[in-house]
């Protein structure tokens, strides 16, 4: 991508009035050299991936090391028999995040947003939005376009990878990239869509990467449920007219400061944070002897 | 990077960097082979080793040798399909020197005998880096048409090479030399904008001096 920086895209916005995912399709066309039609193809076949990964959940399925499943099955149970203090939209995003991440545990088909680990955050939100609430396929494709330059940038100026950047680096960007994606939706504009990616990344600045036993399980799956939560609560906010004091771009600087200064143990060697519990060590030594036999 | 590198790949989890990387690593070594592999060696090393089962780094291996792609619902169960498709395979740990953490050793063995040893790593979100080619260091990706040529060390390879490409009007992107010792084996990498005709590939290792040819063609869009 030729842009380096939020604030860019902003300008292209404002000099060619274009909306925020119109600049990115732009690029996109420019730089890879091939037509818009190839391109937004390729965007809904990504979004048909998302639809069929979210119906193809199975509740009884459990992840090799037996660490995770069945999770989103319960928060689907407690959400249709009880009052949630959540609310049925969110209480629906959460269950949607757990069951994707549990689903990509279970070595099921899902789509990297923009990694595995955070695959959860992204169709969290945009699922139940297209299911209960009528959003056209159209306009959450114009949204994945907003999700994919803010990853973009975020990628350029920082990472998307917690074995570099922590956890931050992952659900955090997942989360900036959705909460852009909501703001597009709910009709939000470029300025507005900035602001929600620097409140959505500024809420998880200084998130570890600690998983137990390294496998992208615990405490990943649930994870992508802040991440898809923060990610409406920056939506909500910057559509409310609320500000970042910071600007987005900034805000992706501090997050590749904070993450060069992430002590090895918090990027994804599970060796610091849950990963290193007493728990979580019996839990290693118990997979290893299981490995063993 | 593009922006299908930040939303995708689609793929079977759990990890783009154990899980999907390690299916292109599978992939790529057969299309370096150029043939079907009968036998496969593979060798873990770092956190490919230590998180290798509980990814399904080891079953992503072997389901990238089968010819599956990062998405293939069937990558679980890919040591089954092993066996029915007689494709013999090894698993074991190594400790290489200076490698990225996420790398793997495969030492592979055609159909009609001819053998390939590649160690690549997986450097995240599911992209991949060729590191050794039959113990040379090289250094390619993948991403773009990759023809690789094995010749002596002596003058005139490089030549014969790039004007068969010109001939055909193929663009270098990038051109990378090795070579064990003066006078020795030699490896050049070249990655191209173009694809590369299948006869100019058979012409090249054709040639004196030239020992093997691979090519990696990448999909269209």
């Amino acid at each position: 991508m030729s842009y380096h920086s939020i604030q860019e895209i902003l300008q292209n916005c404002k000099d060619k009035s274009l909306l925020f995912w119109e600049t990115i399709l732009e690029d996109d066309i420019n730089s890879r050299n091939i037509s818009r039609e190839s391109s937004m193809n390729k965007m809904q076949s990504l979004w048909d991936a998302m639809l069929l990964a979210g119906s193809t959940y199975d509740k009884k399925a459990h992840s090799a090391s037996g660490l995770v499943g069945g999770d989103g099955g319960l928060m689907e149970e407690y959400y249709m028999t009880n009052d949630s203090l959540c609310g049925n939209f969110i209480s629906k995003a959460i269950a949607q995040a757990l069951q994707m991440g549990e689903s990509n545990a279970c070595m099921k088909r899902i789509v990297a947003a923009p990694t595995a680990g955070a695959c959860g955050v992204l169709p969290a939100v945009l699922l139940p939005l297209f299911r209960e609430k009528g959003i056209l396929s159209s306009k959450i494709i114009e949204a994945l376009y907003v999700a994919a330059g803010i990853g973009q940038i975020i990628a350029q100026r920082a990472y998307i990878a917690g074995a570099l950047g922590g956890c931050q680096a992952e659900i955090g960007s997942a989360s900036a990239m959705a909460a852009g994606a909501l703001v597009h939706i709910k009709g939000g504009d470029s300025d507005q869509i900035a602001n929600s990616v620097a409140m959505a990344l500024k809420n998880l600045l200084g998130l570890v990467c600690d998983p137990v036993a390294g496998l992208v399980e615990v405490p990943c799956v649930k994870r992508n449920v802040i991440g898809a939560v923060n990610a409406l609560a920056a939506a909500d906010m910057a559509l409310a007219g609320i500000r970042s004091k910071i600007p987005a771009d900034q805000v992706i600087d501090a997050m590749k400061e904070v993450g060069d200064s992430m002590d090895a143990s918090l990027r994804e060697t599970g060796k610091g944070g849950v990963a290193g519990t007493p728990k979580a060590q019996e839990i290693v030594s118990k997979l290893l002897n299981k490995s063993d036999h | 990077m593009n922006i299908y590198d930040i939303l995708g790949p689609i793929m079977v989890g759990p990890s783009s960097s154990h899980t999907a990387g390690a299916v292109k690593i599978g992939l790529i070594a057969v299309k370096l082979l150029g043939i079907e592999p009968k036998k496969a060696e593979i060798y873990l090393h770092g956190s490919f080793a230590a998180t290798g089962e509980g990814h399904g780094t080891n079953k992503a291996i072997v389901a990238g040798l089968l010819g599956m792609q990062p998405d293939d619902m069937l990558i679980p169960k890919s040591f089954e399909i092993a066996e029915k498709k007689k494709l013999q395979f090894k698993i074991g740990q190594i400790n290489l020197k200076d490698a990225h953490p996420n790398t793997v050793l495969l030492k592979l063995t055609g159909e009609d005998d001819r053998q390939l040893e590649i160690q690549a790593s997986s450097l995240g979100g599911g992209r991949i880096m060729v590191n050794k080619l039959d113990g040379i260091d090289v250094n390619f990706t993948g991403e773009s048409h990759t023809l690789i040529v094995h010749n002596i060390d002596q003058p005139g390879h490089v030549a014969e090479v790039t004007s068969t490409l010109s001939h055909k009007s193929v663009n270098i992107a990038t051109m990378q030399l090795y070579r064990d010792k003066r006078g020795g084996y030699a490896v050049m990498v070249i990655e191209t904008d173009q694809e590369i005709p299948k006869e100019s590939v058979a012409w090249l290792s054709h040639l004196e001096g030239i020992i093997k040819v691979s090519y990696l063609n990448i999909e269209g869009e």
